[in-house]
């Protein structure tokens, strides 16, 4: 493709100056301007939140966050990838747990420190009421935090940028987990579906998938929809 | 009247009988405190640093929240009724700086960006000023079963009077709790410690030193005669309350004495038994209220 034939766009990947069609998203114009992931991506449908991306727009002092899969470029655009937030992950065992504000507490005391900034609920690509839902952790209105936070995707950004350090999606992820384990309970089709499961009534599809080539998974992965 | 009502986190955790009596009561009033559909931290601890910006932005969201309810006609005024004292004091201090400092409240609005401007039309009250307003007369009309013969020694600690200017009441001599107390007919027994500190956030680290202000008031309210205290603020409620296991390891011979919020006695007055949540309270109230036959004896 040519300068002429494409309307090109001027984006800037940490730093680095690189000339790109118009109308890619951050991926894709990463890529053409010779990028490989091997982290930071993973559906590339805006599902798994592994492609979390800080970007600056020309002409503006915002940081701003968005998934390199869903974010469109744009000229004179500043990027840069974080593929991982290192944040601490408690272990738990969730039947032991109660569902209410004093599990958040001991296992997140620092959500205590929320300022109600908003800081999260700006940086979020999901565009989830991020603050809202650890200010209804806090409260113990964990139906609400679980509800709230349901689109969450994990991909950091809100950790990233949190002044008082709060990990908000590991609220998120600990008040959905309580809430389908203590408040709604597991649903009847669930444990139906696990009893197949137990009792091998998918063995034998599972066991047919293992043998086939990459073009027939291709095939059965095409048409999924129609066969259904 | 509907008024748009602030909880506050304690509201639904731990003083979970505080709200459910209040809201009771104020119904039985034709009060409605119809809860902010959004609300977050009230900001817990007022800031006193004049360049502590951040800590702003939690109460002002709040009175944003009312704004805005107030327009979508959910409620009648802008008077946010708060049931916690600490909640009361932070929202409402935070509410008179940012009228008065011009400068504060465009810093607060620039850095909450995605918000409503606050107007600076709300007004932050107590429910036991709104009970005030009200006229007592109205409360005591409204009264089933009058608490006759209980005698209640009010305790106000330090949120809802301090600082001078921000208090519900005289700083010095509170009444509005003695007012109510008579309104149902109980009997008021009056403590020069009901303005003292109740031992605050110490509870965290430092029981003893809770301890020993908490056996202060209870023991005052003990020697003259009260049969519980009433209070309006969830801290002051685990202090004297729950933390008595603390000052009975300090004070051989201590007597534990119930604490209850006063809208858990508005609800008992009104006939709203189910609303009370006296179960909650440690130590347990019921046997002193059993004992002035305001309670059924135990089946």
């Amino acid at each position: 493709m040519m300068d002429d034939e494409v309307e090109m766009v001027t984006i800037y990947v940490m730093g680095k100056r690189h000339r790109v069609p118009a109308g890619l998203t951050i991926m894709k114009a990463m890529e053409y301007a010779g990028h490989q992931f091997r982290r930071g991506a993973g559906c590339r449908g805006g599902f798994c939140g592994a492609c979390a991306t800080i970007y600056r727009t020309k002409g503006s002092y915002k940081l701003q966050g968005a998934l390199a899969c869903q974010k469109i470029v744009e000229d004179g655009m500043y990027i840069a990838q974080i593929p991982f937030s290192p944040a601490e992950k408690k272990t738990y065992n969730i039947e032991e747990l109660r569902p209410d504000a004093g599990v958040f507490l001991e296992y997140y005391p620092e959500i205590a420190r929320c300022l109600s900034c908003n800081t999260c609920t700006k940086a979020c690509p999901q565009d989830i009421m991020v603050m809202d839902y650890v200010q209804a952790a806090l409260r113990g209105d964990v139906e609400e935090a679980a509800k709230l936070s349901f689109d969450c995707i994990g991909c950091g950004l809100c950790a990233v940028r949190c002044p008082a350090e709060i990990v908000p999606y590991n609220i998120g992820q600990l008040a959905r987990r309580l809430y389908s384990r203590h408040i709604v309970g597991p649903t009847e089709h669930v444990l139906k579906r696990v009893r197949e499961i137990e009792e091998g009534r998918f063995d034998e599809e599972i066991e047919e998938l293992k043998t086939l080539d990459r073009e027939a998974l291709q095939e059965r992965y095409e048409t999924r929809e129609r066969r259904l | 009247m509907r008024l748009p009502y602030y909880p506050g986190c304690t509201l639904k955790t731990t003083a979970q009988n505080f709200e459910e009596s209040a809201l009771a009561s104020a119904r039985a009033l034709g009060v409605e405190l119809v809860e902010l559909p959004r609300w977050n931290c009230c900001g817990t601890v007022h800031a006193l640093a004049k360049d502590d910006v951040m800590h702003y932005l939690a109460p002002i969201r709040n009175l944003i929240r009312v704004e805005e309810m107030a327009e979508s006609g959910l409620v009648d005024e802008k008077r946010v009724v708060t049931l916690c004292a600490m909640c009361y004091n932070t929202l409402k201090r935070a509410n008179a700086v940012v009228k008065e400092d011009q400068e504060k409240m465009q810093k607060v609005r620039e850095i909450m960006e995605r918000e409503n401007p606050y107007g600076g039309s709300v007004q932050v009250v107590h429910l036991l000023q709104v009970l005030r307003d009200l006229d007592w007369s109205k409360v005591a009309d409204r009264v089933e079963r009058p608490l006759k013969g209980l005698r209640v020694a009010p305790y106000y600690g330090c949120l809802l009077l301090r600082p001078r200017g921000f208090g519900i009441d005289d700083v010095d001599n509170p009444q509005v709790m003695e007012r109510l107390l008579e309104a149902l007919g109980a009997e008021v027994v009056n403590i020069p410690f009901k303005t003292k500190c109740c031992g605050a956030y110490h509870t965290v680290q430092m029981k003893e030193v809770v301890a020993e202000l908490s056996h202060r008031i209870l023991d005052q309210a003990s020697s003259a005669g009260a049969d519980m205290v009433a209070t309006a603020c969830p801290l002051c409620e685990y202090n004297l309350g729950p933390r008595q296991e603390e000052v009975k390891k300090l004070f051989r011979g201590f007597a534990p004495l119930p604490v209850v919020y006063f809208t858990q006695l508005m609800a008992l007055a009104f006939g709203l038994e189910e609303a009370t949540g006296f179960e909650q309270n440690d130590p347990d109230p019921r046997p002193a209220l059993r004992a002035r036959g305001l309670l059924k004896e135990e089946s």
